[in-house]
């Protein structure tokens, strides 16, 4: 009972030297708010990617017969060259940029197609059906990835898809059952974000269906396809979770396929912690390259069409 | 016109089809024998074994399968509310306060969503491995509630539902920053929380890679890293249970989904069209 008047006492006579204080400095205010996030981004964020750094610069160095204790030397970019002398990487990287080359557009376009016949007139039971294409989005890469995989089998279709001919592109196939409708989700969301007025009076000029999908809606969404675009680069070169599944399966996908999976072997498997951060940094910065120039280029593309 | 629509309409139900092609699959075999699995065709019942094949993923290595689906539901649940509340706090302080360094912080979070989580994975398990963090469940969810998207989705969402005047006028009257945050802000940012959410959800239920790395003990873990090990061994044996497994597998996130669908709407775009 005593504690109530109490504890009112205490936050009355600190409000007021608080209220001051949070006009002069936002910061102090924003401070309890932002700590707790970044409390964990500084340690699961910034201090993994500070360690991988240093532990790409350095190298263990055994002696020769292997007795006596490793030495941790100081490799410079040594690990960073033999990323490049090594094949694997690059096999991996070109394998990934084809499947890339094929899979992506294949994805957003028919993630753009579908998009805009549910949002368009001619569409029945458009509920249901965004509700089936989202489902795939649901089932977790590697349960995905099983599935398929027992689906491949040539008991069961009589084809052999699992060869090294075919492999990839049944890889390619479960990425885009799974993420077609998450693509479609956020494109259709932005097309309903267009004000409808917009492509009414269009309808009402008497431009058709195709015409006004083309030149109002296409560019209205640019930015979703902008967005999704580096998202599918980015989880392109970290394609890991399909492949690992399907070398379980078939020896046409060994255990380096892609640069992930050569990285977790060669840090894992050989110890050799200095190569394997190596192998991801070079990979991000791969990816985050991508990234740019993809952006680049869609920016230089947008004001391209923009002029008359 | 009607034919329009007749295109149209079939054209979305043979994408469909596709769609619910493997889930379809997934139903029909988990009600299959083993013996029944691949010598029957594969799109229709054959016998109902269904009974049989949950018992024995239940019971299967002394009742692991239960455990790990309580696992992933605590890594998935409490993962993804962590997360939401961090970054709806972050985002929400980034949107609302103009404190010096703001872009800064705000570029490096940025800068984050585009890194690559496994770059992380081999990091966070040598760091863990250092503090004494793996191998447990707080190794497992601490780093699930970073998510610097979530804070970009955060922002956004502060910047456009939450009005300055609302928050000024509870200021006057007394009340404080964090109480301001709790009862106005989160509560007008709800529905970008609930999207923040479930993808946070699906993110940690999907990723295998850290479990893979940090979790030794099977007891710990979550169903995705339990199921592939199954898949792994691939005898026969396993393979029904391996298939059943998969099935029970989706359902928590599909009634998830549907649970929280009618919360969470268009504000997928709320992002991208900034």
């Amino acid at each position: 009972m005593a504690v109530t008047p109490l504890a009112q006492n205490a936050r009355t006579s600190r409000a007021r030297p608080r209220t001051r204080s949070r006009w002069n400095s936002p910061g102090r205010a924003a401070a309890p708010l932002l700590i707790p996030f970044c409390l964990l981004f500084i340690v699961f964020f910034l201090a993994p990617v500070g360690y991988a750094i240093n532990e790409s610069l350095h190298a263990v160095k055994r002696s020769g017969l292997g007795f006596g204790s490793p030495e941790r030397i100081f490799a410079g970019l040594g690990n960073y060259t033999k990323v490049f002398q090594d094949g694997t990487f690059l096999a991996g990287v070109g394998r990934l940029l084809l499947f890339g080359l094929v899979q992506v557009p294949i994805m957003l376009g028919l993630a753009l197609v579908l998009a805009l016949l549910l949002d368009g007139k001619a569409a029945r039971f458009t509920r249901f059906f965004r509700v089936v294409y989202f489902l795939p989005y649901a089932v977790p890469g590697v349960i995905a990835a099983i599935v398929w995989a027992f689906l491949y089998n040539p008991e069961v279709l009589g084809v052999d898809l699992l060869g090294d001919g075919t492999v990839l592109w049944s890889m390619g196939n479960i990425v885009t059952w799974t993420w077609t409708g998450f693509n479609m989700l956020v494109i259709y969301s932005a097309l309903k974000a267009i004000p409808s007025e917009l492509y009414e009076a269009a309808a009402l000029d008497g431009a058709s269906p195709w015409k006004i999908a083309w030149s109002i809606k296409i560019p209205m969404v640019r930015p979703s396809l902008v967005l999704t675009g580096v998202f599918s680069i980015i989880g392109t070169l970290q394609l890991f979770n399909e492949p690992m599944i399907l070398s379980d399966v078939t020896p046409a996908v060994s255990k380096d396929f892609t640069p992930l999976m050569w990285s977790l072997q060669v840090a894992l498997d050989h110890n050799d912690y200095g190569l394997g951060s190596a192998i991801s940094i070079v990979l991000a910065l791969v990816a985050g390259g991508l990234s740019l120039l993809f952006l680049r280029l869609s920016a230089w593309l947008t004001a391209r069409g923009a002029r008359p | 016109m009607t034919r329009a629509r007749i295109l149209v309409t079939s054209f979305l139900f043979v994408v469909a089809a596709y769609m619910l092609l493997p889930i379809w699959w997934l139903v029909v075999s988990a009600s299959k024998s083993s013996a029944d699995l691949f010598s029957t065709n594969p799109l229709w019942f054959s016998g109902l074994n269904l009974g049989d094949n949950l018992s024995r993923v239940m019971s299967q290595d002394n009742g692991l399968f239960p455990r790990w689906m309580l696992n992933t539901l605590l890594y998935a649940g409490g993962g993804a509310f962590g997360a939401m509340l961090l970054a709806a706090m972050a985002g929400y302080a980034l949107a609302k306060f103009p404190f010096r360094g703001r872009n800064v912080l705000f570029g490096v979070i940025m800068a984050a969503v585009l890194l690559p989580l496994p770059l992380l994975t081999i990091p966070i398990y040598l760091l863990e491995s250092k503090i004494g963090l793996i191998n447990t469940a707080w190794g497992m969810l601490l780093p699930s509630m970073v998510s610097p998207f979530g804070v970009y989705l955060a922002r956004a969402f502060a910047q456009v539902a939450v009005p300055d005047e609302l928050l000024d006028a509870g200021r006057v009257d007394g009340a404080g920053e964090i109480r301001l945050f709790f009862t106005v802000g989160l509560r007008l940012m709800a529905p970008a929380m609930v999207t923040l959410f479930l993808f946070q959800f699906v993110a940690i239920w999907n990723n295998f890679f850290l479990p893979m790395m940090l979790l030794n003990d099977q007891e710990l873990w979550p169903i995705t890293l339990g199921l592939v090990r199954w898949h792994g061994i691939r005898t026969g044996f396993l393979r029904d249970a391996v298939v059943t497994g998969a099935l029970l597998s989706l359902i928590p996130v599909v009634l998830a989904f549907l649970s929280l669908q009618r919360f969470w709407k268009a504000d997928l775009a709320a992002g991208s069209i900034k």
